[in-house]
């Protein structure tokens, strides 16, 4: 066969298919996921009484006080940056990212753990004396850090170890916050694919909400 | 516990229905038998013929077929490679993204043209969404096609049959397969939460700290999705690919997304079964897969559910090991997914392979090794059955008898290829350049995890780009801009190239062979190959010829973890 004919035959279904798979399909995606299900082709975003956006139903935001059931460590801080000091940029593009820490690495026990050094650059806090003086009983969702970092739940049994301490701090009644609890608690798909989760922003927006 | 495993024995009898279905659906549409579709894609075909001057009718040889596939493959890489370099200058690049190093966008460029979709960078913060959707969701659909349709050419070679029109069969895998189910799957995966639009990140307060912004990446990435587990790309919208919340919501999505990714390796065994007429012999085959699969996913699950015993001592009680999960999923749909993703050669993740315990590590890197536990995009089962002909040959050397595979001889040829494809090409693409990176680990290597692990770090990442999965032990420092990553970009190129046209131009040429043999009557002396004995011999024919190889790596990585594990240092 003709080498030129085979080339030009490559070229023009290589074009042909990109106009059909990579231009007509995904606008056509488009316009009908914005058209039937806005909500959720948005990104299911939360807004406050005022209609400003205040996150998403599905990404997780850092909570680490006493006044708010604390979410899971990350290892991006929930896509966070202080906006006047943001050098790298996670504000511009939004990121994620995982420890990709091996079990048998050191570096993930001293995450646990902590670790005191001479140099202060080198020393880490350690989640587990955190949660030791918030008086949490560890559970493993709070000791090790989620896949994207921007996980928005927490094990039922990791809030349920919170309850005592923002009791206290909020003067609210442990059963009004079990009740919150069950009421922000992502349920398996049809009660049996994936694990329950409760959905901490969702929760704490619902916390201010009460005080 | 129990709520885990009753998971995933349902998502196994789902995959067990589904594939008698969809397999007879390929079959139907690659036999030319009438399909519901017909009516509205019959003139959809015919006018992609017409513009790009295909004759339909033209049959093409083993080596016209091969030529087909990688002039065609060569024109859409320099198509992608051009967007990539040039997204600076195009539109739809809300987050304003430059052009990326060279060597990324060449990296990433042959990982998608392979099907592979190894990842050298994150998503968000590499290619903007034209480069996205126009470019890469391009060879999500590309990729795939000419994965199913050098399957087809070989099951037509096996069966007698002349091996068929690459761009009929390309044009048909997309039109008729992925582009129906890829735009319901899209509506479905929109409906239970994934987002799709055009937006830029979106920059909000957070609740706890109003001083500090929260910036949430999104982009149109339900219609992304779908494809990218359907063709067994996997290469996510995100860098932290379906861990992401966005890529991968809930349990429902999480069920799409591994039914995806299965359902057409699985499918194509009975294809295979319905196309030689001999649905038996595909059920032992898909059988035998099914048992290792299952068996994989066990070792795997229960790994993941003890725990890392270092944590669970600190802990006080054992509890799932859940660095690099997302809570949603757990320890069974992370394990799961993982098994899936890695034997399917999809690539896609929802928990951090890296932060696997070593039971996980063990049998993500085997599926890589073996190639066959569903394998990939039609080249899987291409390669399950040329392990057939292999284990044809051994029991036929063994009982004294002429090997021959659906009457037809086997004889030097289908011997040579076959070997050379299954034993040679595979161990040469992983072991010889993850050599020379383990020589200079500081120059090259850009471990991350010390010790056992840091080995296969490397190791895995050249069997994935060969075994074209894509799915990494994600620490290694391989993106820019870190200096490694200038060597791991071009050396995986290597096993990219390596392993993926390199068997395809051999499985068709074997194809061609056996097509062309004058078939041999089937008489009591013929040893009949779809029984449960030869099933057995053939397991036994793949563990030792597929495994062995590399034995070594396993006992050096993940088994020598294990035991550093308990050892409890």
């Amino acid at each position: 066969m003709n080498p030129v004919r085979e080339i030009v035959r490559a070229i023009r279904s290589t074009l042909v298919l990109w106009l059909l798979v990579a231009v007509i399909y995904p606008f056509a995606m488009l316009a009908i996921s914005q058209i039937a299900f806005p909500y959720q082709a948005n990104g299911s975003l939360i807004k406050n009484a005022q209609g400003q956006v205040i996150g998403s139903a599905l990404i997780g935001q850092p909570f680490t006080s006493d006044r708010y059931f604390n979410s899971r460590p990350s290892s991006t801080s929930y896509s966070t940056a202080d906006p006047k000091k943001d050098e790298t940029g996670v504000l511009k593009t939004g990121v994620s990212g995982a420890s990709n820490l091996a079990p048998s690495n050191r570096a993930l026990l001293d995450r646990i753990n902590g670790k005191t050094d001479p140099d202060p650059k080198q020393a880490i806090a350690g989640d587990l004396p955190r949660l030791k003086q918030a008086g949490i009983q560890p559970t493993a969702d709070l000791l090790y850090t989620s896949g994207s970092s921007l996980d928005p739940h927490i094990t039922p049994e990791a809030a349920t170890a919170q309850i005592q301490r923002i009791a206290q701090a909020r003067k609210l009644s442990p059963d009004r916050l079990q009740t919150l609890i069950a009421q922000n608690t992502d349920d398996r798909s049809f009660g049996i694919f994936g694990e329950p989760g409760v959905n901490v922003l969702k929760l704490n927006l619902a916390l201010d909400a009460l005080s | 516990m129990m709520q885990g495993w009753i998971q995933i024995g349902l998502t196994l009898i789902i995959i067990l229905a589904i594939t008698p279905i969809f397999g007879g659906y390929i079959a139907r549409v690659y036999l030319g038998q009438r399909t519901f579709l017909d009516r509205v894609l019959n003139p959809v075909d015919r006018l992609i013929f017409s513009l790009s001057s295909v004759q339909p009718q033209a049959q093409m040889t083993g080596w016209q077929y091969a030529r087909a596939i990688l002039f065609s493959n060569l024109a859409m890489a320099i198509l992608l490679f051009l967007m990539l370099m040039l997204q600076g200058f195009l539109p739809l690049n809300p987050t304003g993204l430059g052009a990326p190093s060279w060597d990324t966008a060449l990296h990433t460029t042959i990982s998608f043209m392979t099907n592979t979709n190894q990842q050298h960078y994150s998503g968000e913060t590499t290619y903007s969404y034209f480069s996205q959707m126009l470019g890469l969701g391009f060879m999500f659909f590309t990729s795939a096609g000419t994965g199913i349709a050098v399957a087809i050419a070989f099951i037509r070679g096996l069966t007698g049959r002349p091996l068929g029109n690459f761009y009929v069969d390309l044009t048909q895998a997309i039109t008729r397969i992925l582009l129906p189910i890829s735009i319901v799957g899209s509506i479905v995966l929109v409906a239970a939460g994934t987002p799709e639009t055009l937006a830029g990140a979106i920059v909000v307060p957070t609740l706890e700290n109003p001083n500090i912004s929260q910036s949430i990446a999104i982009g149109p990435i339900a219609h992304f999705e779908i494809i990218k587990e359907l063709g067994e790309n996997g290469g996510g919208f995100f860098a932290i690919n379906s861990a992401h919340p966005f890529e991968n919501p809930n349990g429902l999505t999480n069920l799409i997304q591994i039914l995806a990714m299965i359902s057409m390796p699985t499918s194509l065994i009975y294809t295979y079964g319905v196309i030689a007429d001999n649905r038996k012999q595909a059920w032992l085959v898909f059988g035998m897969v099914f048992i290792i699969y299952v068996a994989f996913i066990i070792v795997t699950a229960v790994g993941e559910y003890q725990g890392n015993p270092l944590v669970n001592s600190i802990l006080g009680s054992s509890q799932p090991n859940l660095e690099g999960k997302e809570v949603r999923f757990g320890w069974a749909q992370s394990a799961l997914y993982a098994v899936t993703t890695t034997g399917t050669m999809c690539g896609a993740v929802n928990a951090m392979l890296d932060s696997f315990m070593p039971a996980g590590g063990f049998i993500l890197l085997s599926n890589l090794f073996l190639q066959i536990i569903w394998g990939g995009q039609g080249t899987g089962t291409a390669y399950l059955f040329s392990y057939l002909i292999l284990a044809v040959f051994v029991t036929g050397l063994m009982v004294g008898r002429t090997p021959e595979f659906l009457g037809r001889k086997i004889e030097k040829n289908e011997v040579v290829l076959t070997s050379f494809l299954l034993l040679l090409v595979h161990p040469i693409c992983v072991l010889f350049p993850g050599a020379i990176t383990l020589a200079f680990p500081e120059q090259l290597g850009g471990i991350s995890n010390p010790g056992f692990h840091g080995l296969a770090q490397v190791v895995y990442e050249y069997a994935s780009a060969a075994a074209n999965n894509g799915s990494g032990f994600e620490g290694l420092a391989d993106s820019q801009p870190v200096p490694t990553a200038l060597w791991w970009n071009l050396s995986t190129c290597f096993s990219l190239l390596g392993g993926r046209y390199v068997p395809i131009v051999a499985l068709l040429l074997l194809a061609e062979g056996m097509s062309q043999k004058q078939p041999v009557p089937f008489t009591t002396g013929t040893l009949r190959t779809d029984t449960v004995l030869f099933t057995s011999v053939t397991a036994g024919v793949i563990l030792i010829m597929g495994a062995l190889t590399f034995f070594p790596v396993l006992a050096l990585g993940p088994i020598a973890e294990g035991f550093q594990l308990l050892r409890g240092a």
